[in-house]
């Protein structure tokens, strides 16, 4: 993409000196941007650094205490969430907005006809959604139930509603974070081709590699206040993600460790699928110690049952589980933690923690019977004193250990789990997406403490769907999908695209 | 008497028709309140609160239609006051469809003594008389069997097919279903799940209380303090035997009754001589219970059901 004719490009969408404060926060401060027919600009941020609040007000759900919209040279209402549907911007949310139980043609249609009309035009819908199916290559059967697509399905939905609403302006919600790398490239096709047709993109993203492929300008958000602008080619991954934590960035530098003797292993491991998601297929996996083992693949493709399995909630139905070599007899979440396997859940909000609990609770969650009771009865003060040592040592950003956890930011929350991880010194380490959605610095601190817990000698496996996180961090790699794992791949020996092969489930061996 | 002859009495479909009728309007409230996405559990007391209504509406002089309609406003009202509370308010849909048919039944009773204080019997109305339909009701035994009930039965299956349009064929019955599955989807779309799910639950309850109407107004002919007897309860079984698809809820209205008008017959056989008739009345709950197991198992359950919904939350 080269840089549109600004002459050429009207403004479609102007956001003049928007301030939106909640109570002592300032969400939003004095932020103005144009956006121009046919073109691009990504919106890049850290969490927490307003994006979500500005397309809000946008969308009439917030308003704006200072400043104005304009679509299309008119001022926009504010407080309605109507008026920017019904002047032609469409949203794709990060969480999907559709109905499983309602086909796709319905989920295209709901809201665009008056509830008042007598009846839905079912034919012409379909005929419409088809049309715009094969000239956007966003193939999707109308009559398909949403409940049974794909994620990659999913969103092409949720363009195509914005499409059959004829929106000129298109707002994407960090669109790749759920796609394949081969899904992620026909996603920006689309793109490209509306874009040619006078389209005009909001990209709101972390990953820096896409802005840069995908976006004519980049706008950079920092606590609420626009930081910096730059057109794509005057600028470069280093400078935005400077500009987007407000100082250079140093990734953690992975050296090569040297691995050791397989701590955990497994061997010819099935287990059934649950519903629609897929068991283990025969699988065989060595984690050693002093290495981290990435396992790459689109969500719901296996990992839940292999980590399942490896934090003792299943037993293999076939196949062997070796501990140093050992086989197992029994396999239990008590056994697990007995031979030092710990575990970063892959939902910190869910199942990492417990979001009314405060954080001395929810520090001593694994280990409240074994180290901090005494006949019976709790050890608050022992308990307190760990979960401030946690505090201090993994540096959460809190009021005390008195604070509920729930008004922790997913970053502090993550350091929490992680010191309750670490801090036991476990010789296996399970970590399930560790740093889903968050910001830079905190990511960088996950991952220096996964890469210290390599030094010292632990066997980490590393579940995520970034691809660019296993390749930084793993020193082998894994493929899953459908339940089956690809060979394992050493660091280097792989380009992306070749791992997306893998991911979208070529080249396995099916008689595995 | 004996089984066979239960089958092919044209008088046994007629009572299943009739059985079935209270049951028809008040499940098709419950589906509406459950595919919006709130379980409404003041069904009970709504019925309750119907059946006295309506009667005493025709008592005091309004046609028999009148009385229907009053029971209809009444269970909208009463439906108004659910929905602030489990929609706006987000409260407990347990705790408020639990005291919704406490308030309703209480209420009712209060209102009955401070209009009826000194009576010692309740009042006769002249209730709804079978409207035979002209030429279909000449069939033999069809007839009779199917065509020969009271005007408020036929408006029942008039409802179900009413319900049904509107779900599956109107813009309107999209939201709705949508609302009880996604939420968010509702909302994104710059509509108002709050507005549609209050909207679903008064509607709804108006149903209900029509149901219980029907109690009074076409199957017997007066007001008692039992008479509605855990059919409200029934619906709500009803309901998720019917998958949340009003063709399959009407089924099940028609199978329990089925159940129902067979055990009183079989009271009358030789074997009801044996067995106590406790056993019988036991019958078609029991038959439910099964029918509910075999064919619940693969219903998808609207996935919002009894979650409020505060767009403010992510």
């Amino acid at each position: 993409m080269t840089t549109q004719d600004q002459g050429a490009g009207q403004v479609v969408l102007r956001l003049s000196h928007i301030t939106k404060r909640f109570g002592p926060v300032t969400a939003n401060e004095d932020v103005s941007f144009d956006l121009h027919r046919g073109e691009v600009i990504a919106l890049l941020g850290e969490n927490g650094a307003g994006k979500t609040t500005l397309m809000n007000i946008l969308f009439g759900q917030y308003t704006a205490d200072e400043g104005e919209v304009e679509l299309f040279g008119a001022p926009l209402p504010p407080g309605n969430p109507r008026a920017a549907l019904d002047r032609g911007v469409g949203m794709v949310h990060q969480h999907f907005t559709l109905a499983d139980n309602l086909r796709v043609w319905e989920n295209v249609v709901l809201g665009v006809d008056a509830l008042s009309a007598p009846a839905l035009n079912a034919r012409a819908a379909k005929a419409k959604l088809r049309e715009l199916s094969a000239r956007f290559h966003l193939h999707v059967d109308p009559d398909a139930k949403v409940g049974r697509l794909t994620v990659g399905e999913r969103q092409r939905v949720e363009i195509l509603k914005a499409l059959y609403r004829d929106a000129r302006i298109l707002i994407l919600d960090e669109p790749t974070a759920v796609l394949t790398p081969q899904e992620t490239d026909a996603l920006f096709a689309t793109l490209r081709e509306a874009i040619g047709l006078g389209m005009s993109v909001v990209f709101i993203s972390h990953k820096l590699h896409e802005v840069m492929a995908i976006a004519d300008r980049v706008l950079v958000l920092r606590h609420g206040k626009l930081v910096a602008e730059r057109a794509v080619g005057d600028t470069n991954r280093e400078e935005l993600a400077a500009l987007m934590v407000g100082a250079e960035v140093s990734a953690p530098e992975p050296s090569e460790g040297a691995a050791g003797a397989a701590l955990l292993s497994l061997r010819a491991v099935r287990l059934a699928g649950e519903g629609t998601t897929p068991g283990l297929k025969g699988i065989d996996l060595d984690l050693r110690a002093g290495q981290i083992t990435g396992l790459a693949g689109v969500s719901g493709n296996g990992q839940a049952a292999l980590s399942d399995l490896i934090s003792g909630l299943r037993a293999p139905d076939e196949g062997v589980l070796e501990i140093a070599g050992e086989a197992l007899r029994t396999w239990s979440p008590r056994a697990a933690v007995g031979h030092g396997i710990a575990r970063i859940p892959e939902d910190r909000h869910k199942t990492g923690t417990i979001a009314d609990f405060d954080l001395t609770e929810n520090a001593i969650l694994e280990r409240y019977k074994s180290e901090f009771s005494r006949g019976g009865w709790m050890d608050w003060r022992g308990a307190r004193a760990f979960a401030e040592g946690l505090i201090k040592g993994y540096d959460v950003r809190c009021h005390g250990p008195e604070q509920r956890i729930r008004l922790l930011s997913g970053g502090n929350m993550q350091k929490l789990i992680l010191g309750r991880v670490l801090e036991g010194a476990p010789k296996v380490i399970l970590a399930n997406q560790p740093v889903r959605g968050l910001d830079i610095g905190a990511v960088n601190y996950v991952h220096s403490q996964l890469l210290e817990a390599r030094a010292r000698g632990a066997a980490v496996l590393l579940i995520s769907e970034d691809l660019d996180e296993i390749m930084r961090l793993s020193d082998v790699i894994h493929v899953i999908s459908e339940g089956r794992l690809s060979p394992a791949f050493a660091r280097g020996t792989m380009r992306p695209e070749e791992l997306g092969q893998w991911m979208a489930g070529k080249g396995y061996d099916d008689a595995a | 008497m004996d089984l066979f002859d239960i089958f092919v009495s044209a008088s046994f479909w007629a009572a299943v028709l009739r059985i079935a009728s209270p049951l028809i309007f008040a499940t098709m409230g419950e589906l509406i309140c459950e595919r919006a996405g709130v379980l409404n559990l003041g069904i009970e007391g709504i019925m309750v609160a119907g059946a006295f209504a309506g009667w005493i509406a025709v008592w005091a002089g309004l046609p028999l239609w009148g009385g229907v309609a009053v029971a209809m406003l009444t269970g909208m009202g009463l439906g108004l006051v659910h929905s602030v509370l489990s929609v706006p308010f987000g409260l407990s849909q347990h705790v408020v469809g639990v005291g919704m048919t406490l308030l309703a039944t209480s209420l009712t009773f209060y209102t009955y003594r401070v209009v009826l204080p000194e009576v010692s019997s309740p009042p006769k109305i002249e209730a709804f008389q079978p409207l035979d339909i002209p030429g279909l009701s000449q069939i033999p035994f069809l007839g009779e069997a199917l065509f020969s009930q009271t005007a408020l039965t036929y408006a029942g299956f008039v409802v179900v097919a009413l319900v049904a349009w509107v779900l599956y064929r109107t813009p309107l019955g999209l939201a709705v279903r949508a609302a009880g599955e996604s939420p968010a989807a509702v909302a994104a779309q710059g509509l108002s799940v709050t507005g549609i799910r209050m909207g679903a639950v008064i509607v709804g309850s108006g149903l209900m209380a029509v149901g219980g109407a029907f109690l009074t107004l076409s199957a017997f002919d007066s007001f008692f303090f039992e008479m509605v007897n855990g059919r409200g309860w029934i619906c709500i079984a009803l309901v998720v035997f019917g998958a949340w698809k009003p063709g399959k809820a009407l089924l099940g209205a028609l199978l329990f009754a089925a159940f129902d008008a067979f055990q009183i017959r079989l009271q009358q056989t030789p074997m009801g001589q044996v067995v106590p008739y406790q056993v019988f009345l036991m019958m078609p709950y029991v038959l439910s219970i099964l029918a509910l197991v075999v064919m619940s198992r693969r219903a998808e359950v609207p996935k919002a059901l009894m979650v409020p919904f505060n767009k403010g939350e992510r």
